[in-house]
Parts: structure tokens; sequence; C-alpha cells
């Protein structure tokens, strides 16, 4: 850790060094200011953590679209914040059909379900597309290119749905039976934050089985290992690819739907871009190109994001703590990139290794 | 007819020019070797026929179809299957794992008994069948990668130093088991800087130098030619 005892003294490591220990100390004393003055009680504790729990798993969900395409491509799909968005807008409309029929409170899981799946094809199409178009082409290039690429990538799929759409808010209908909150002593949980982290589960595990146990997914573990090799098995590894940039939409597109049960506003095409980010920050975090730490990842995103504020900033007197969630996850960001690289769990995020 | 004919292949990499125009031909059933020393495109020739890589001019033929600019994984379907240099075993994948990959254009139901009968000639495999294959020895590795190869049933199978950084008394095995698949009906393509051992199961043989072919002869005669002697079985 500490590197007191190298010969050469490096103005770096000293202050990488001197930063950890502020950093440390800083988180310290604000949790013990706050835990002391007693003013949040344990059951608000607990509403804190169960909320980041089901914000964090909607980043996992997207964080896997990012693992997965970088374990097999080396590469990250900075448009995939718009492929989550492609999803989530397209379903509003549907959503909002089914309410009008009375469908989606007579039958919410089917209607829920209904969604779910057609935010995962509609994300999922855009996914693939976006693979053949813009990334198949440039494969083998330097890797700046296929980055650039993916910037210019996500304009244009942003500037496309609000063409289609236009760019004003829509906001998710509420269904009914995800409204109130289960209550356990003095602790209410609300019934919403047991669907999302619920239904986020159930996709993990599906993917955990698609990845571990079926053909394909040995297959997507083979070409990310060996792409040559992999030919030679007579896997067709440009399908692959195309099926593991799909699976990764899917998931994408379904946190879609799940994200508007969660936080019904805000759907417009611009709404990819802070999930975006906040779910790659988890994937780095979790270790990119590793799945569990993707999700793992996710999951420790959400919760340091609605406990950190409350427990740390607001402790060392920062106002207005809780509009600071966001800094939060991008000051881990670059905190994971400067001590941590290989994330959580994962390896590094390095320059060559291919 | 051939099996496979090699003719006159010019392969690059990028401006290198690694194969000169090289031809041959293998006939069904035979053990054909391949030697040569390090750099004189023995692997080139090798990747050049699975599809790996595409030569620039000449062709390549199996069973009288031209293959020259087929995708590797699609030869694998037309039963030619290939033992990459340095093995390429899938260290993250269990050996189970690594078999069902070899499997993987397969959709029939004699997979399962396929994969009994590699465990049956790899007895170690079957211990190991839950271990990812990252663990395993270098000669495990080597028998693996053989077993993989052979689980998409192939007709021709390539086989590229298959001996290379084994212990001498595992290198005995590698040879056993290569003639006992040549007796199950495979034919076999294999390249080899252990001259000796190659041309004592090959039928024939080719002497690779500098990307062409300098010597061609039934295997029997390479072991007594002067310059074979001299130069890849260090008799002088
Ligand atoms: N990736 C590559 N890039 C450039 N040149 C290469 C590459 N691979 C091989 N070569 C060149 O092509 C020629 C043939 O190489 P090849 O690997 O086919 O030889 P080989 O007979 O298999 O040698 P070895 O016994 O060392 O495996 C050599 O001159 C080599 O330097
Ligand atoms: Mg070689």
């Amino acid at each position: 850790m500490f590197k007191w005892k190298t010969d050469e003294f490096s103005w770096v490591d000293f202050t990488i060094d001197i930063l950890r220990i502020l950093i440390v100390l800083g988180v310290v004393v604000g949790a013990w200011n706050t835990l002391s003055s007693g003013r949040i009680s344990f059951a608000q504790w607990v509403n804190l953590f169960a909320a980041g729990l089901s914000q964090g798993s909607i980043y996992a969900l997207i964080a896997l679209g990012y693992t997965l395409v970088y374990g097999i491509l080396l590469m990250i799909n900075f448009a995939h914040g718009e492929v989550f968005m492609a999803g989530a807008f397209s379903t509003v409309f549907l959503a909002e059909a089914l309410n009008r029929t009375g469908f989606l409170n007579e039958q919410p899981l089917l209607a829920i379900l209904l969604m779910i799946m057609f935010a995962g094809l509609v994300s999922m199409t855009v996914a693939i597309l976006l693979e053949r178009v813009a990334y198949r082409p440039l494969r083998g290039s330097p890797r700046l290119v296929p980055l650039i690429t993916a910037i210019g990538a996500s304009f244009f799929l942003q500037y496309t749905f609000r063409g289609l759409y236009g760019s004003g808010f829509k906001a998710y209908p509420q269904v009914r039976i995800l409204q109130g909150a289960i209550s356990i002593g003095d602790i209410n949980i609300p019934v919403v934050q047991v669907f999302v982290f619920g239904s986020a589960l159930v996709l993990m595990l599906g993917l955990y089985w698609l990845v571990e146990r079926t053909r394909v997914g040995k297959a997507m573990r083979a070409v990310s290992e060996n792409k040559e090799v992999a030919r030679l098995m007579g896997i067709d590894i440009d399908w692959v690819i195309m099926f593991t940039f799909g699976v990764g939409g899917f998931l994408a597109g379904s946190a879609g739907v799940i994200n508007g049960m969660f936080r019904p506003q805000g759907v417009n095409f611009f709404m990819g871009f802070i999930p975006g980010i906040k779910a790659f920050t988890a994937a780095v975090l979790g270790g990119i190109g590793n799945i569990p730490g993707a999700m793992l990842g996710g999951l420790f995103l959400g919760v340091i994001e609605a406990i950190g504020p409350n427990l740390v900033l607001a402790g060392l007197g920062i106002p207005g703590a809780n509009q600071l969630k966001d800094v939060i996850a991008f000051t881990m960001l670059v905190l994971v990139l400067i001590f941590r690289p290989q994330g959580i769990l994962g390896e590094r995020l390095s320059e060559q290794k291919a | 007819m051939a099996l496979l004919e090699v003719n006159d292949i010019h392969t690059y990499y990028g401006n290198i020019h690694a194969l000169k125009g090289v031809s041959f031909e293998v006939d069904t059933g035979e053990i054909i070797a391949l030697i040569g020393s390090n750099g004189a495109g023995k692997t080139t020739t090798l990747r050049t026929i699975s599809g790996l890589m595409e030569p620039r001019e000449g062709a390549v033929y199996y069973e009288d179809e031209d293959i020259s600019n087929t995708r590797a994984d699609l030869l694998v379907s037309k039963g030619i299957s290939m033992v990459p240099e340095g093995r390429g075993v899938f260290a993250k994948l269990t050996v189970e794992e690594n078999l069902d990959m070899g499997a993987y254009i397969r959709r029939d139901s004699g997979i399962k008994d396929d994969l009994a009968g590699a465990f049956e000639l790899f007895p170690r495999l079957e211990e190991r069948k839950k271990q990812v294959a990252g663990t395993l020895s270098g000669g495990e590795q080597q028998m693996l990668a053989i077993a993989r190869a052979l689980m998409s049933k192939p007709r021709l199978l390539l086989l590229d130093e298959p001996s290379m950084g084994l212990a001498p008394v595992l290198v005995d095995g590698v040879f056993d088991t290569i003639q006992r698949i040549a007796n199950e009906g495979v034919t076999i393509l294999l390249v080899e800087q252990n001259a000796h051992m190659a041309l004592q199961i090959a039928d024939r043989g080719y002497v690779l130098q500098s990307g062409e072919v300098a010597i061609s002869d039934t295997a029997a005669n390479l072991q007594q030619n002067e310059t074979v002697q001299k130069t890849y079985l260090g008799i002088d």
C-alpha cells in the first residue's frame, strides 16, 4: 500500500498517498459526526440502503452491457447509455397505451412483462445495429477510433430519437400494485423497490445461466478468451459478437422499463447520458469485463450514492449533501481509476492486452 | 484422388512473403509429416489450409473443392480440424467445456458417446473434467487440445507441433495417440520439429525450407536422406 520504503522518492506516489490519507480521514470524520449526532435513525438508514440497492440494481443491469462488450472486444461502447434510452423512451408510449386501455392495472404483471420484452427488443435491435454499422467496420483499427465513433454514435442516437419522439419529457404511468410500502416495525420499504430489485435479480440470474450453462454462453467465453482458436472450433465469431451486443442491449432495455417504474419522470432523448456514465463507473468499479463484478459494482455504487452523502458529506457540514449524489459517483470513478484500475474483481483497464 | 491438395500457395504477413509457392498432396488415410526448421513456414502452411489466413496466390483444394477463401469456422463443418501451435486451450473454461467447444458445430446425439470416447483415450482428462484448463500441465493441455479437435469428428486433422515443450517421456505417448487416431481412419497432416518421431509414424513427408518445399519423399526414404539426417535428425 504505502510506499515509504521504495528507494526512489516519487512525487506522484507521494501525492496519491496524501490523497488516500485525506480521503480516509474525511470518510471517518464525516461518518463519526453523522453517527454521533444521531440525526438519522436506524429505520432511515435501512430505507436509504434499500433505495440504494434498487437504484444500484438498475446500474448493474446497464453495467453488464459495458462489461459483456468489453469482455469480448476489449472495447468500451460509450453509446450504451443511448441503447438504454432507446428502450426506455420507446416503451413509454406502449406504457401509456396500456394505461389508457386499462390493461396496465388489470393485468399489471403481464403488462410489465410485455413492456420489458418490448423495451429489451428495441434496445437489442439498436445495440445490434450499432455493432454492425458503427463498430464492425472498425474492428482491428486503433482503440481510439471506435471510441470516437461511439461518441458520435451516441449523439446520432440521441438526435434520432429526438427526431422520432420529440424533445419533451414523458413519464411512465403509475402502476397501482407497485404503490404503497411493506412495513416491518418502523421500517417502510416501498413495494416498487422490491419489484426493481427482484426483477433485476431475475434478469441477472438469467444472464448468469446463459453465460455459464448454454452452448452460446460457452462460445461467448471462448471468443472472449481467444478469437482465433474459437474460429477453429467452428464458432462464427461475428455472430457471437453480435449476440453479445444483443444481450447487453436487452438488459439495458429492460433496465429502462424497470427504471421507469422506479423513477417515472424524466424520460426523454437525453435520459441515457447520466445512467450510462454511472453504469460505466459501476462496471469499472467491479472490474470491467467481469460479469459478477458489474453486478456487484452496480449495487455498490447505488448504495454508496444513497448512503454516502448523508453519512459522510452531511457529517462534514457540507450543505445540500443529497444533491451531491452525482458528484459521489464521478468521484468514485476517478478514485477507482487512480487507486485500483482493475476494480474490485476484475482485470486492469489497460492499453494493450489483445 | 487427393483429400487435400495444396497448389502453389503464396501467403504473406503484410509484406513478408512467408510461403513462396508451396505445393503438396495428402491422400485419404495417410499420415503426412511436414518438417522444417524455425521460420520455414510450417505454421503458416497449416494456417492457410485451416482458413485462418488466405493465400495471395495459388489455391487449396479439399475434396476437389477450392477452399482457399473459405472461413475457418466453415471448414470445421467440412471436416477439417486443427490443433494450433501452443495448444490454444481455453484456459478459463473447464476441461469439459473445452471439449463441448470442440463439438460446437455438432447437433447430433452422438456427442455424449464421443465425449466418453475422448475420456477413454485420455483418462487423465476425465479426472480433471471440472477443472479449468489453465490449471492443467503442459502434457494434459496437449491431450485436451487433441481430444477437443477430435470432438468435431474431423476427416482431416492438422497438428502443429504436438510434441513441443513436452517432457521426453510424454512425447512417445503423443505419437502413439496420433497413430491410434490415424488407425481410426482420420487423415493426418503433422507438423513437427521432432523429425525423428514424425517420420517414424508418417507415410510420406515434405521438408519445408524458407517457405518452399525442398524435399518430398516417403517417410522411409526421408529417414535415409543425407540432408534430412544432417539437418533434421542430427545424424552426421
Ligand atoms: N505474425 C507474423 N507476422 C510477421 N511475420 C510472421 C508472422 N508469423 C510468422 N511470420 C514469418 O513467417 C515465416 C514463417 O513462419 P512460420 O510461423 O510459418 O514458421 P514455422 O515453420 O512454423 O516456425 P516454427 O518452427 O518456429 O514454429 C517466418 O519467417 C516468420 O518470421
Ligand atoms: Mg510454427
